[in-house]
C-alpha cells in the first residue's frame, strides 16, 4: 500500500529540475543532463501508473524499458553531436553564436 | 503512513535533492556525479514500486552506460576540473529559469495530485515473467523497431563524428 502523491510529487520535482537544468545552464553536456531529468520523470510516471493499474498488456513498465532504450539512444547521438560542435568551434557554449 | 510511503518518502527525498543539485552545481563532474546519484535512487524507487525489472535496466543503462557516455563527453570537451560559475547562464536569465522550472512543477502538481494524489493502492508484486510474455509478445514488433533504431542511431552517431568540420576544411584550403 502505498500514497499516490508520494510518487507523483517526485515527478513534479524531477520535472521542474529538469526544466531549470535545460534553461540556466550554457554548457550542451549539462542542458542534456537536463533533459535526461526529464525523460526520467516520465519514467518515474509510466512506472508508477503500471504498479498501480490493473493492465494485462504490462503498458507502464514495457513503455519505460522502451523509453530508457530510446534515450540512450538519444545520449549517443547528442554526445556525437556535441564531440562535432567542439571539433569545429572549439568550446560548447551554447549562448554564443556559432563561426 | 505505510512501510512503502516511509521507504519511498526517504529514498525520493535523496532523488529530488540530487536532481537539484545536479542542475545547480557549479562544478562541471559534479553535475554527472549528482546524476548518478539520482538515477540510482529512481532506480531504488522502481524497486519500492514494484518494478524489479525496470530498476535492474535502469541501473544497467542508465547508471552504467548513459553517465558513462556524459563522463566521457565532459571529458572529451575540456571540461574544467575545479568550480567554473560561467558555465550557468546569467544571473536574470537563471531567474526566469527558477521560476519556469517552478511553475512547471506546480502546474504538473496542479493537474496530477487532485486526479491521483489521495489514493492509497496496491503495487502489484514484481511480476517479470508477466513483463517478459508480454514484451516478446503483445509488444514484439516495438521491440523489434527498437533495435532498428538503436542501429540506425549508432549509425548516425558515427557518420555524424566523422563529419568534416567547416574549420577542418577551411584550414586544409589554406594549408594546400
Amino acid at each position: 500500500m502505498i500514497h499516490l502523491w508520494l510518487p507523483l510529487l517526485l515527478v513534479c520535482v524531477l520535472t521542474g529540475a529538469g526544466a531549470y537544468g535545460v534553461m540556466a545552464r550554457r554548457n550542451a553536456v549539462l542542458v542534456l543532463v537536463g533533459v535526461e531529468l526529464i525523460l526520467n520523470a516520465a519514467n518515474l510516471l509510466f512506472v508508477t501508473m503500471g504498479s498501480v493499474l490493473d493492465d494485462t498488456l504490462r503498458t507502464g513498465h514495457v513503455l519505460t524499458l522502451f523509453l530508457i532504450t530510446i534515450a540512450a539512444a538519444e545520449m549517443g547521438v547528442a554526445l556525437a553531436v556535441i564531440l562535432a560542435l567542439f571539433r569545429d568551434r572549439g568550446h560548447i557554449d551554447l549562448s554564443e553564436p556559432g563561426s | 503512513m505505510t512501510t512503502l510511503d516511509i521507504l519511498f518518502g526517504a529514498v525520493g527525498l535523496i532523488t529530488a535533492a540530487s536532481a537539484v543539485l545536479s542542475v545547480t552545481t557549479h562544478h562541471l563532474v559534479h553535475a554527472a556525479l549528482w546524476l548518478v546519484v539520482t538515477l540510482g535512487t529512481l532506480a531504488g524507487c522502481y524497486l519500492i514500486l514494484g518494478a524489479e525489472l525496470v530498476a535492474l535496466v535502469q541501473l544497467l543503462v542508465y547508471v552504467g552506460a548513459v553517465v558513462v557516455l556524459v563522463l566521457f563527453a565532459l571529458m572529451l570537451t575540456r571540461a574544467p576540473m575545479g568550480s567554473s560559475p560561467e558555465h550557468s547562464s546569467s544571473a536574470v536569465q537563471r531567474m526566469a529559469a527558477a521560476m519556469i522550472g517552478a511553475g512547471t512543477t506546480t502546474l504538473f502538481a496542479a493537474v496530477l495530485l487532485p486526479a491521483l494524489g489521495g489514493e492509497i493502492r496496491d503495487t502489484r508484486p514484481g511480476d517479470t515473467q508477466g513483463i517478459a510474455t508480454q514484451l516478446f509478445g503483445s509488444w514484439v514488433w516495438p521491440f523489434e523497431l527498437l533495435s532498428l533504431l538503436l542501429l540506425v542511431a549508432l549509425i548516425a552517431a558515427l557518420a555524424v563524428s566523422r563529419m568534416p568540420t567547416t574549420r577542418n576544411s577551411s584550414s586544409e584550403r589554406e594549408s594546400a
